[in-house]
């Protein structure tokens, strides 16, 4: 006999037991793949932090980035980093796990008006201290993120970006070389006061040789996820402040 | 025995050139404006298409006897989504940077017509071997074309190609730049793209005037 599958009674079988069938098939994949997705996001967020500071397998080129590799990122950062600190409210506690903190769900509380925590990472390297600071904001389409390196002066010495759905060719590029390179010497103060840095248009400087006009040279055709990024620096100054200003008060 | 019989190659050989996705039926115009901006990018995303195509087209094959006319659609949206979400799942847990190429075109490959076009065209109405070489071929014609596209806007845009400088330093001066070239910047913004594929489109129907259509 042949199938009616004009028939309303089938249709509505045949969906049910669609959706029944593919809700199983990628939830049994989701369920199986967990593990394996999540240890690879913890490796990211070492690999990130450590770009930020400079540990990283970059070449002459200035092209697209080169993380440490993935299996020895876990000691790499154990020996680089040295303190992992939660702020919460005026208390500073450290935390082994800090790294693990989502931002995203931070600032939501924070916009709540509920209690929040906010990671901080003191790294060394060559004798030097780094601190590291996570960001997050909106560029065009989606999230961007990324992490930013100060030094006790409030002098950038190095920054990580990262987007979710960016546009390749044009906002994708701020995770490029040749963009994240331009924040390296570039200070968040403006005198005394905390200003970030823009991503500018018409910026008259395009090799970056000022590099306390609190200013780099945007990229064509990306002024929003640009703007998205001079915005995302400058709210995680600001609420950073209180903790800055302690550092460089030392 | 050949492996394929001529109308199978004509199934994969047709869709590159004389009944191209892309330029002769218009269809993918979206995403290749969208993602060509870089030769990487146009790769990445031909490739996962010549997958889902693929795959997809043999799935609606399989079931094309049993899906409800009704909600068909629908049934083909789930095929895609399902797909997609596969692969990127898998690329998740064992090839991660690949797969963080990849995210930002899961949407736009759930959304490509030609997909659901050689649905709804072929895999309805043919069976799976024959679906899985129209896919194959459409998806190939559609790849060709982004390659193209990809070239010309990075290296005329940027000056690169798969992100290797390949005319010099823009800024230092050097190479092509030092004799007065300029990077177009018009070349990495969407609208480019259009008269990319405007002219490769122009180029093959000068080439074959069986193409152009009578008034």
């Amino acid at each position: 006999m042949a199938l009616k599958t004009d028939s309303n009674v089938y249709t509505v079988i045949f969906a049910a037991i669609m959706v029944v069938v593919v809700g199983s098939i990628l939830a049994f994949l989701a369920s199986a793949l967990r593990p394996n997705i999540k240890e690879n996001e913890r490796f990211e967020k070492q690999q990130n932090i450590l770009y930020a500071m400079g540990v990283n397998e970059n070449g002459d080129d200035t092209g697209s980035v080169n993380f440490i590799p993935t299996d020895v990122v876990e000691n790499e950062f154990a020996s680089y980093i040295k303190e992992q600190l939660v702020i919460q409210g005026d208390k500073i506690t450290e935390d082994n796990e800090a790294y693990l903190i989502d931002l995203k769900k931070q600032l939501a509380n924070i916009k709540k008006g509920e209690d929040y925590k906010l990671p901080v990472f003191i790294g060394e390297k060559d004798g030097k201290k780094f601190y590291i600071i996570p960001m997050y904001g909106k560029g065009l389409w989606d999230a961007i993120w990324g992490f930013i390196a100060l030094d006790d002066t409030m002098t950038v010495q190095g920054v990580y970006f990262d987007h979710k759905g960016e546009t390749p060719g044009l906002g994708a590029n701020i995770k490029m070389r040749y963009f994240m390179d331009d924040f390296k010497g570039e200070t968040i103060l403006n005198g005394t006061q905390y200003a970030g840095i823009a991503v500018a248009k018409g910026n008259n400087d395009p090799l970056n040789k000022t590099k306390d006009d609190n200013e780099v040279d945007a990229l064509a055709g990306a002024t929003i996820t640009g703007n998205g990024v001079s915005a995302m620096i400058s709210e995680t100054v600001k609420l950073y402040k209180p903790y800055l200003e302690t550092i460089r008060a030392k | 025995m050949a492996l394929l019989s001529k109308k199978d190659t004509n199934l994969i050989m047709d869709p590159l050139a004389d009944n191209n996705p892309i330029t002769i039926q218009v269809l993918g115009i979206c995403s290749a404006l969208a993602i060509t901006a870089e030769l990487k990018a146009s790769l990445v995303m031909a490739v996962s298409v010549i997958f889902v195509l693929g795959a997809g087209n043999v799935v609606i094959s399989l079931m094309r006897n049993i899906i409800p006319s009704k909600i068909r659609i629908i049934v083909q949206l789930i095929v895609v989504a399902t797909l997609v979400i596969i692969v990127d799942q898998v690329l998740k847990a064992y090839q991660y940077e690949l797969s963080k190429t990849l995210a930002v075109f899961v949407g736009l490959i759930i959304t490509n017509c030609i997909i659901m076009g050689r649905f709804e065209a072929f895999a309805l109405a043919n069976g799976p071997w024959r679906s899985f070489l129209d896919g194959i071929g459409n998806s190939l014609g559609y790849g060709v074309i982004l390659i193209i596209v990809g070239f010309f806007r990075e290296l005329l845009g940027s000056g690169t190609l798969f992100g290797i400088p390949v005319l010099g330093d823009p800024i230092e001066k050097t190479g092509l730049y030092a004799t007065g070239y300029e990077n177009n910047g018009f070349m990495i913004i969407p609208p480019a793209a259009l008269i990319v594929v405007g002219i490769i489109i122009w180029v093959q129907r000068s080439r074959n005037p069986a193409l152009v259509e009578e008034n």
